[in-house]
């Protein structure tokens, strides 16, 4: 019992030594916030995956942004809130470039936080919506998507399927949504564009983490609807495409957020779900070259982070793109600041706000074909939202439709209104253009 | 008509899944008086283990064919079930014997978390497959009389027959077998029993192997169903409602129970929730069950409780 | 040879029936008081107070309030998430709802909240005893959790469903610095640490004691059950509320109704239960073995020195920590407290054996 004490005390001891600066003064450190456990793990882990090994292609290919190598650390958030923030606290004062949190809970908690941090937050195609305004949020990027772009899209992909967003007019449409702020955040835009076109919107609540969806689909099956959007995330996807194989309701029908769209979600399924479609942020496949970089640099020296098949995979490439962008984000910083040196969470944030990736730059990355150009400014943190609709064949996806962008016209009000209603409860003014060039 | 045969019949079929898992609770309960919190992740441990050897034995044996793989991976995840309640009864549970229930609760809370690390160390922590070839397409009965007929999927009923078979054997292995007998002696009196000569934690091993058991079963169906993985374990969550509402000690307490919490589950959520915003079927099992206890303190089956001042 | 009451003579009740009646306690008490108060917030680092000791004062407040309905009156409740969540929203709409609201109020609104709850949820315990009360008590959590996501009244119409507050400040001064949140954290503890001892040794308390050991008894002599439980039921549901509307206003900042779910409450009965139930003392020992005990498994594995990744760690780490769970009520079932109670007690004979 009484060494028992003494390593408990020695253990705890550890704990509250000073955090050591790691070299930060020579390396630009990403902290990796991820979630390897947990219900929603099959999905994360190829996110963290992608990430983690992109960060060691610049390191072995390129030595680094120019010169400067990346570190990194992971920390285990298990898609919790306060395990999030916790690991916020401990990464941030280790130079942190900027969070990628990999869950809306933790952004929303984030998102307070890191004004007075002064560190940026990624939340590439999720989190809040309206932080596509940059002028109130001046620190969160909702870069190439949100869930506003993704419903919008898919409405123009159904009205296109119909011959018309006229011809929507009487149809059902059912959101089977995770009961999360992550899946409630399209409601309001398909409310709007309900209103536009006068579809019926039939919206099916599945309590998280969504492993029993009986209720939900024999709902579906009693409603008929004309197509279901389905938006979730984890074993919810999985579960929905099982459920909707036992009620009998066509897969063809169903088309899925850019969340609900990769193999985790149909492996187990298979033929099951076959002729499901979801949306795609980026390719998948290992023909990119980055992807065939990475099987060279890091795969083919031992180091690679997850399993060699997992490569190019949808969401170990959409992890890659996010941390590609925050890589270029350092280097677009250090033109500006100082080139070969390490970046503060500030000159980041100028460097995020200053992108501008078009097909040449995207070549030399590696990225062609990947995603589409992609351009930021002060008040648009989205910088893009094309986005492309693929399918599932049964043994893997294959893109079915063209690109899209999503409608501005509509967007573009909805997002203001949004920002400035949070900026009147929080209190924060709207940055000048002044203020956008520091 | 139409749509509430097919919401009834759909509740009925999930509630005999969740009686399959409630009946680990009660079987542990009746025979050790410990409300086994780990039933949930019990039935993750076993489903992993019978996911990954069928993924395995192929590999090693060379062996083909779905029926043998599934067979041997089944045998191999029952022995670990029961390595795992021998360790489970040893290093635990012959340590807290004489200790309030509430205690015990809490130790297998603990064991819960103990099985989900190590189940998922073991075995990973992706979604793996269990395919005992149930059919996974629905069947539509009487088409002539309902529009698009009701809807009956062929999965849930042989889960619900294999569940039927599993309670039906459980009730003659504790009526007619010596060892069952046994078993409801240690649930009556431990000290009685242990005073006749029943060895007390051999009877342990044995309720927690035949609770493995169950969960084996029901982590094999809830598996080919869901897929493994670890919210697997969080089925318990809706399982409990079952146990309570057909009394803590009662088998056929469970399936009644089960039944009654799946029906009512659906049902609610097809003509109440859309009242409410849909999503209700979670808590209104919950709340079912406290309603029931109001009248019934000890749930539809239990025993009574009598209070000795 | 210290902690002795050698020459220490009461000389009026009062005395007599102080909290601390031995002397080196009250000094000890004073000295932790000083350095919690002062010491602290003064050395501490940023990481210390915002991820280690706010968590730690906000869940011992938490674990306290269900100390005292598990604990001294014994009942069962799964369901301490789902009043922590009706304190976060219920102080949330009144500071977003009314203008100026002072923050302390709108905690102390928070928690009255959930005592509505409480009490409400209570009164089944009249019929239902023991785990039978405990799975109902579920079913506040699972209700509580739905109506945060659905009632759009609680989110104050929140499109998104998920609810963050502005600047925090107290009559004027600001509460944004970690040392400033830290003490005002640490002053609702200490403020309801007092308080709730001094309940438990009054007539309520002995009253939820005596529900506690043999409530049929107990109404044989003439204590009514119904005010003994609903009464510990209230006062039990107020300070978690409390505790909920700090954990959202000053930890989080910003939340939705998943960081109040069934994982909260198996966490607090985690920290009663190891920390030893009907003990104030005990309310604090287990969550600091709580919110620790997690952040330093999750380094343990590392320091072994062998490569892990971080998916084989949190397993590990979750291995560990149901293991020592185990161990822990193996070893003292009746937790810490009693662990700190028997030291002391042999505090009382050192230097001598007996």
């Amino acid at each position: 019992m009484k060494t028992f004490i003494a390593c408990a005390a020695l253990a705890a001891l550890q704990l509250f030594s000073p955090v050591a600066q790691a070299e930060a003064a020579k390396e630009q450190f990403f902290p990796l916030l991820v979630y390897r456990t947990g219900p929603y793990s099959p999905n994360g882990t190829p996110w963290a995956n992608g990430k983690q090994d992109y960060i060691k292609l610049i390191n072995a290919r390129d030595g680094g942004i120019n010169g400067v190598k990346l570190s990194y650390e992971e920390c285990e958030t298990g898609y919790a809130t306060d395990k999030g923030v916790e690991c916020y606290e401990r990464l941030k004062g280790k130079g942190a470039s900027l969070f990628d949190p990999q869950a809306t809970g933790i952004t929303f908690a984030l998102t307070d936080k890191v004004p007075g941090d002064k560190i940026p937050l990624i939340t590439l195609g999720y989190g809040l919506s309206a932080s596509a305004d940059g002028g109130v949020f001046a620190w969160n990027f909702p870069l190439m998507g949100s869930y506003w772009t993704a419903a919008d899209v898919l409405i123009q992909h159904l009205g296109k399927k119909e011959g018309g967003l006229d011809k929507l007019k009487g149809k059902k449409i059912a959101l089977v949504y995770h009961d999360s702020p992550f899946g409630k955040e399209p409601i309001p835009l398909l409310d709007e564009r309900q209103k536009m076109h006068g579809f019926e919107l039939i919206k099916i609540p599945v309590t998280a983490p969504g492993v029993e969806q009986k209720s939900a689909w024999l709902q579906v099956r009693q409603a008929r609807p004309d197509y279901v959007l389905l938006w979730g995330w984890g074993v919810m996807n999985s579960t929905a495409l099982k459920e909707a194989q036992a009620t009998g309701y066509p897969r063809e029908k169903m088309y899925g957020v850019w969340w609900s769209g990769a193999e985790p979600d149909v492996k187990d399924v298979g033929e099951g779900a076959k002729g499901y479609n979801a949306l795609n942020l980026n390719t998948s496949g290992q023909s990119p070259k980055v992807i065939q970089d990475i099987l060279k640099y890091v795969h083919g020296k031992g180091q690679g982070t997850g399993p060699r098949d997992e490569v190019g995979s949808v969401l170990y490439t959409r992890g890659l793109v996010i941390q590609a962008l925050a890589v270029e984000a350092v280097r677009r910083a250090q033109e500006r600041f100082g080139k070969g040196k390490v970046m503060t969470g500030e000159q980041v944030r100028w460097g995020l706000e200053n992108l501008a990736l078009d097909d040449k730059k995207l070549g030399s990355l590696g990225l062609t074909g990947v995603i589409r150009p992609i351009s930021t400014s002060c008040t648009d943190h989205q910088g893009s939202t094309w986005v492309r609709v693929h399918t599932w064949d049964g043994k893997q996806w294959a893109f079915s439709s063209d690109w899209y962008q999503a409608d501005e016209q509509i967007l573009k009000p909805m997002v203001k209104a949004a920002a400035d209603k949070y900026a009147g409860e929080k209190k924060i003014t709207r940055r000048t253009p002044a203020e956008c060039q520091s | 008509m139409g749509p509430f045969l097919e919401t009834l019949i759909g509740g009925l079929m999930s509630g005999m899944l969740y009686s399959l898992i409630a009946l680990g609770f009660v079987l542990i309960f009746k025979a050790s008086g410990v409300f086994n919190f780990a039933q949930g992740a019990m039935v993750l441990f076993a489903a992993l283990a019978m996911a990954r050897f069928a993924e395995w034995l192929p590999a090693l044996t060379g062996l083909d064919g779905k029926l043998v793989v599934n067979a041997l991976a089944f045998v191999g995840a029952l022995a670990v079930m029961v390595v795992v309640a021998w360790l489970v009864e040893r290093l635990a549970l012959s340590r807290l014997v004489n200790q309030e229930g509430i205690t015990l609760l809490m130790a297998t809370l603990g064991i819960a978390y103990l099985l989900e690390g190590a189940g998922q160390m073991l075995f990973g922590n992706d979604i793996y497959k269990i395919d005992i070839g149930l059919p996974k397409d629905p069947m539509f009965l009487f088409e002539q009389t309902f529009e698009g007929g009701v809807l009956v999927s062929k999965e849930d009923l042989y889960a619900a027959l294999i569940a039927a078979a599993l309670v039906a054997g459980l009730s003659l292995f504790f009526q007619k077998t010596a060892i069952g007998r046994a078993l409801r002696a240690v649930a009556d009196d431990h000290q009685a029993a242990q005073s006749i000569g029943i060895p007390l934690s051999r009877i342990w091993v044995i309720v927690w192997s035949v609770a493995g058991f169950v969960a084996l079963v029901a982590g094999m169906i809830w598996g080919s169903k869901l897929g493994v993985q670890f919210s697997l374990s969080l089925v318990a969550l809706k399982a409990l409602p079952v146990v309570i509402l057909g009394g803590l000690t009662s088998v056929p307490g469970a399936i009644v129970g089960g039944l009654l919490i799946g029906v009512g589950e659906k049902l609610s959520e097809a003509y109440l929730g859309p009242a409410l915003g849909g999503g209700i079927e979670y808590w209104f099992g919950y709340v079912l069950v406290l309603v029931v206890l109001l009248v019934r303190p000890q749930g539809l089956f239990g025993e009574k409780i009598i209070d000795r001042v | 040879m210290f902690y002795r009451e050698n020459g220490q003579f009461k000389t009026s009740y009062a005395a007599d029936s102080q909290i601390l009646p031995i002397r080196q306690d009250r000094i000890g008490m004073a000295l932790l008081l000083g350095v919690a108060f002062v010491v602290v917030p003064l050395l501490s680092s940023e990481y210390l107070l915002r991820a280690i000791l706010i968590p730690f004062l906000i869940l011992s407040l938490a674990a306290l309030g269900l100390n005292v309905l598990v604990g001294y009156c014994g009942q069962i409740s799964l369901g301490s998430g789902a009043f922590m969540a009706v304190g976060a929203y219920v102080a949330y709409n009144c500071q977003a709802r009314v203008e100026g609201m002072p923050l302390i109020v709108a905690l102390l609104a928070g928690g009255l909240g959930a005592t509505v709850l409480g009490v409400a949820f209570g009164l089944p315990s009249l019929r239902i005893k023991g785990l039978y009360l405990a799975v109902a008590t579920l079913a506040a959590q699972f209700f509580v959790d739905w109506a945060c996501l659905r009632l759009k009244w609680v989110t104050n119409d929140s499109t998104s469903g998920s609810v963050g507050i502005a600047h925090l400040d107290v009559a004027g001064f600001s509460v944004e610095s970690p040392a400033a949140r830290y003490l005002l954290c640490l002053g609702f503890v200490v403020v309801f640490a007092l308080a709730t001892k001094n309940l438990v040794r009054g007539h309520i308390g002995r009253s939820w004691m005596a529900m506690r050991d043999m409530d049929v008894a107990a109404a044989v002599i003439g204590i009514r059950p119904m005010q003994a439980k609903l009464s510990a039921f209230a006062v039990s549901s107020f300070i978690i509320g409390v505790a909920g509307a700090l954990w959202g206003f000053v930890h989080l900042g910003s939340w939705e109704p998943a960081a109040f779910g069934i994982n909260r409450s198996f966490d607090l009965l985690f920290m009663v239960i190891i920390g030893g139930l009907g003990s104030i003392s005990g309310a604090f020992f287990g969550a600091a073995f709580i919110v620790v005990l997690p952040l330093v498994l999750d380094k343990l594995p590392y320091w072994t020195g062998l490569p892990m990744d971080t998916a084989t760690a949190s397993h590990l780490a979750l291995m560990i920590f149901g293991a020592l769970i185990v161990f822990f009520l193996i070893k003292e079932p009746h937790g810490l407290a009693r662990l700190w109670a028997t030291a002391k007690e042999k505090l009382r004979l050192w230097p001598f054996p007996h």
